[in-house]
């Protein structure tokens, strides 16, 4: 079980109907690769965050598959344009299990 | 480092460079709010200079623009651990900062005046060290190793909560003689490469080094969050890299050489903001 795992969103909180809004989001989590040995020369077990998704209103926006290459804390940066008043719900998948999930509700005006 | 997946990059920074290597004349601002003196004129004890630049200024605009958000700002990760730390009690005493110190923004302008003679000890105390002082005997808990994880990300958000402010070390009074040490210390040649901090930060600030930037050497956006290896870097710790780099034995962080070096750096920046956590390559 990865420590310290937190997810961060920046959305706007308003938009008007059809607007292209910028996201951001970032979970603090080392992505241990598995590539790494320990102090003793045993391997870390690879421990990453493989799975990426942000949906609007149950709709997907953007379903990101991640790599071991893939730095600590990974950032994702991206668009969506938002026809309607809702909700984009963000979920991380762990390789251990654990799903982080976090929301933001956009209202038009 | 952040992987960055960016759909759309706009560039808010849009200031040439100056001159090659040197500073740029881009101005910061964080979250659109705080506004951080990055450039003014050299403290009057300070002969080598006459405007003193923050290390900010010798950074490219993608990762100067890393600092202008606190969201954008990896080194905000480490803050947000260093409140979690704030508020959980540890050691003998089953105190933690809070139950002193209430908030952190409670202790905004410590950060600006540190390295600090302090009374009680007699001795010029790093903010570390202070925090060390409050672990040990308000806590009883066990100090923090200098310049470890948890002791540099304490220092990021005591810096956090200061930003905006002017750094204001006092160099006079009992606390003079170890600035004085300082001083003799960035002015002495070190290793085989017979290099002093004052050969490549004042006489050579704007020139390549290889293939980057020499900045003044600035410490006021300490701690920084380095793109190379992905974590908050104490000043000590910098200290420590600068004089390897020029094939010598190094101080330890924590060694009463660098707490002199530190408070005399410090003073040369004297006037610029505190800025950290920093973003820097």
């Amino acid at each position: 079980m990865a420590e310290g795992v937190k997810p961060r969103v920046k959305a706007p909180k308003k938009a008007s109907a059809g607007e292209v809004v910028t996201i951001k989001t970032l979970i603090s989590h080392p992505m241990e690769s598995g590539q790494r040995k320990d102090g003793s020369g045993n391997p870390i077990p690879r421990s990453i965050i493989n799975r990426f998704t942000c949906t609007f209103n149950g709709q997907m926006v953007i379903d990101v598959t991640l790599e071991p290459a893939v730095s600590t804390n990974p950032y994702f940066e991206f668009e969506a344009t938002i026809p309607e008043a809702g909700a984009l719900e963000f979920t991380w998948y762990d390789d251990d299990g654990s799903v982080y999930e976090d929301s933001k509700s956009i209202e038009i005006g | 480092m952040k992987t960055m997946i960016l759909m759309a990059a706009t560039l808010v920074l849009a200031a040439p460079l100056a001159i090659a290597g040197g500073p740029d004349d881009d101005t910061l601002t964080i979250n659109d709010d705080i506004e951080i003196v990055t450039k003014t004129d050299a403290p009057a004890h300070l002969d080598g200079l006459d405007t003193i630049y923050s290390g900010w200024h010798f950074r490219d605009d993608g990762t100067q623009e890393m600092e202008m958000d606190d969201f954008d700002n990896p080194g905000m990760i480490f803050v947000d651990m260093a409140r979690d730390t704030w508020a959980t009690p540890e050691g003998a005493a089953g105190k933690s900062c809070a139950d002193c110190h209430n908030d952190p923004e409670s202790m905004a302008g410590v950060r600006a005046v540190y390295p600090k003679w302090s009374e009680e000890a007699g001795e010029v105390r790093t903010l570390q060290m202070q925090v060390n002082a409050c672990r040990t005997e308000r806590m009883g808990a066990e100090p923090w190793k200098y310049d470890a994880g948890a002791a540099i990300n304490m220092e990021a958000l005591l810096a956090s909560v200061s930003r905006g402010m002017p750094v204001d070390v006092a160099i006079d009074g009992p606390a003079g003689e170890t600035w004085a040490r300082g001083k003799e210390l960035y002015y002495t040649r070190y290793g085989l490469l017979e290099l002093s901090c004052a050969n490549c930060h004042e006489q050579n600030f704007g020139n390549y080094i290889r293939a980057d930037h020499l900045s003044q050497g600035q410490i006021n956006a300490f701690p920084a969050y380095r793109l190379k290896n992905a974590k908050l870097n104490g000043v000590q710790g910098r200290f420590k890299g600068c004089i390897r780099d020029t094939r010598a034995e190094t101080f330890s962080p924590g060694s009463p050489e660098f707490v002199a070096l530190e408070l005399y750096v410090a003073s040369r920046g004297n006037g610029l903001s505190v800025e950290g956590p920093s973003v820097r390559n």
